[in-house]
């Protein structure tokens, strides 16, 4: 019997699998194509307080291997969310991680007393990292000391676990961890998207309506991976990796290099039955490796240099 | 709910240089598709193209009483339309549906009207069919840049529905856009409705159903309300998943307050009500 529970912080997963935020909606509308209790976790679309309409379209653009996405965190609002939203969820037992958005410190922080009073919420992401809006959430990202401040608020006002959500769109992303981890996170989650941009050039107009967007999928896996790997490092707190995973293999690839959990985003789109697929290809390795638990995959990555390899062989 | 289906491809039809009809074996979307809906395809397995593409379903096809499939219409613009241009029998084609709003069908005494610009004309085999067993009478208002690039006439003629084309060319039919034949019968349908007496001015007597580029559509819109007569359209957008994940392929609504907002059109649509719908 496999065990590919995991934990993170007080929550326990039952297996690392989570859905992206910003990829799932608020989940309601995979119920249809996937048991979402099957999941380890559902993060939800990014909440802010008020209701947000959006970019206008185009807000997204295929690439090579990849897709950008300006949406600009189109959204509800934090009260319909615990209103229309969350029982539904309740119903179909998800374990739900909730993306929260502010503008200021203070709307963060409003967030997470709201959302720790709601039935149902098992987790907090921060979001210090979206590419797509102008104000608040990244310029926390960006700033050693706006990601502390924002972690340490929210940490005083709810029990909930509270995991930052960290842009790649940083020099040095294990500062950022490690900043998080000093102001009490319980985790960090990373990668958010690239921050990238098409043109047409035979109009020689910009691809999205808000130019720049957000670059996902497997095009930065490879980036992703040594982001998550950096972190591992820097942090004894546990990392939630993400960026581009599309299959059990690359879920894989990302817990070697120290993920406890992983998200799944742009492959869910390609493929919203990828779920139990993703599931089956985790069991099949740690059986073929006679790994019992996948919390002992996490973090295995071996660095033994190839070239003491080659000479002892 | 939808399914997925890794269709094989039964045959591939070529209309034109850049229209091609391509049947896949999806029988379980096939049966359970209503006129209108949509699957989000991707053929091949690799990452370009990585995400889907939306297909209304032109055709649901029967063979000795069973459902085999499904065609969808395509044009030859991008990575995925030249793969299913090129496709040949046996490839695989993975399907996902059947999603969406379909279009609500009329029942008589009441005339369907369908207007299709293009590939617009999508929707419109299917949903042929299904007025057909209704008897409902129908017309087709189909335009298109030259008359080698207006198709299926004699499939439509076959299940007697009225066609009334038009090119921007002028070589098959009328010259110039569709929705001017459109203003114009509708306006006479009108008088000849007050001539008659028989008809009331709500405007339940006719429903206009197009699919085709924005500006078409907007037209359609507004003639529809200016006559009178309800509209039902279904728009094209990009879509990244086309079940409400992604929150890319908004448009603008009435909110019913005077204002706007956007709604996802794979799951709020592809197909609104005319006099929904917030013409930028």
């Amino acid at each position: 019997m496999i065990d590919l529970s995991v934990q993170i912080g007080s929550l326990q997963l039952a297996n690392p699998l989570i859905a992206a935020s910003g990829c799932f909606g608020y989940g309601v509308e995979y119920a249809g194509t996937v048991d979402l209790s099957s999941l380890g976790g559902v993060a939800v679309k990014g909440l802010f307080l008020a209701e947000r309409e959006g970019h206008p379209p185009e807000r997204i653009v295929e690439t090579p291997a990849g897709m950008l996405n300006a949406i600009g965190l189109q959204g509800i609002g934090v009260h319909r969310f615990v209103r229309e939203k969350l029982p539904e969820l309740r119903d179909l037992r998800a374990t739900v991680i909730v993306n929260i958005c502010g503008s200021t410190l203070d709307e963060y922080v409003e967030l997470a007393r709201i959302l720790s009073d709601a039935d149902g919420v098992a987790a907090l992401e921060l979001n210090i990292s979206c590419p797509n809006i102008k104000e608040g959430g990244i310029t926390f990202g960006c700033s050693l000391h706006g990601t502390f401040d924002v972690v340490s608020s929210v940490k005083k006002v709810t029990h909930l676990p509270v995991i930052p959500k960290l842009t790649p769109n940083v020099t040095d992303v294990a500062a950022f961890a490690r900043a998080s981890e000093e102001a009490g996170a319980d985790a960090v989650s990373l990668v958010n998207t690239f921050l990238a941009m098409a043109i047409d050039v035979e109009t020689r107009r910009p691809q999205l309506s808000n130019i720049v967007g957000g670059l996902s999928g497997p095009a930065i896996r490879p980036i992703a991976v040594r982001m998550v790997y950096e972190c591992r490092r820097a942090v004894k707190i546990p990392v939630i990796g993400m960026g581009g995973i599309a299959s059990a293999r690359d879920a894989i690839e990302f817990m070697i290099a120290g993920a406890t959990a992983v998200q799944v985003g742009t492959a869910n789109f390609v493929d919203p039955f990828i779920w139990p697929k993703l599931l089956d290809g985790i069991r099949e390795y740690l059986r073929r490796h006679e790994i019992a638990r996948v919390a002992d995959l996490v973090g295995t990555i071996d660095t033994t240099s190839r070239e003491k390899q080659w000479i002892s062989s | 709910m939808p399914v997925d289906v890794e269709a094989r491809v039964i045959r591939n039809t070529r209309l034109s240089s850049d229209y091609n009809v391509i049947a896949l074996a999806a029988p379980e979307i096939a049966a359970a598709t209503a006129p209108g809906q949509f699957v989000m395809v991707k053929p091949g397995r690799g990452h370009d193209p990585l995400l889907r593409r939306p297909f209304s379903v032109f055709e649901v096809l029967r063979a000795n009483g069973r459902v085999e499939g499904l065609t969808l219409l395509s044009k030859r613009v991008g990575v995925t339309t030249a793969m299913l241009f090129d496709a040949v029998e046996g490839d695989i084609v993975s399907c996902l549906g059947p999603l969406g709003r379909a279009f609500a069908l009329v029942d008589p005494p009441e005339e369907a009207w369908m207007v299709a610009g293009g590939v617009g004309l999508a929707p419109f085999a299917i949903m042929t069919d299904a007025l057909a067993a209704r008897g409902t009478r129908t017309t087709l208002f189909y335009g298109a840049r030259t008359g080698g690039e207006l198709f299926y006439l004699d499939w439509f003629r076959a299940r007697g529905v009225r066609l009334v084309l038009a090119t921007e060319d002028g070589s098959v039919g009328e010259r110039g856009r569709v929705t001017e034949p459109l203003e114009r019968e509708l306006r006479s349908a009108r008088q000849a409705a007050r001539v008659a007496g028989g008809l009331q001015a709500s405007g339940n007597d006719l429903t206009v159903d197009a699919c085709g580029p924005g500006p078409m559509l907007e037209a359609v819109a507004r003639i529809a309300a200016a006559r009178g007569a309800r509209s039902q359209v279904s728009v094209v957008r990009v879509m990244g998943c086309g079940l409400g994940g992604c929150y890319s392929c908004v448009i603008p609504v009435r909110d019913g307050r005077g204002g706007r907002h956007y709604v996802r059109s794979c799951i709020g649509g592809p197909v609104f009500d005319g006099a929904e719908l917030v013409w930028d």
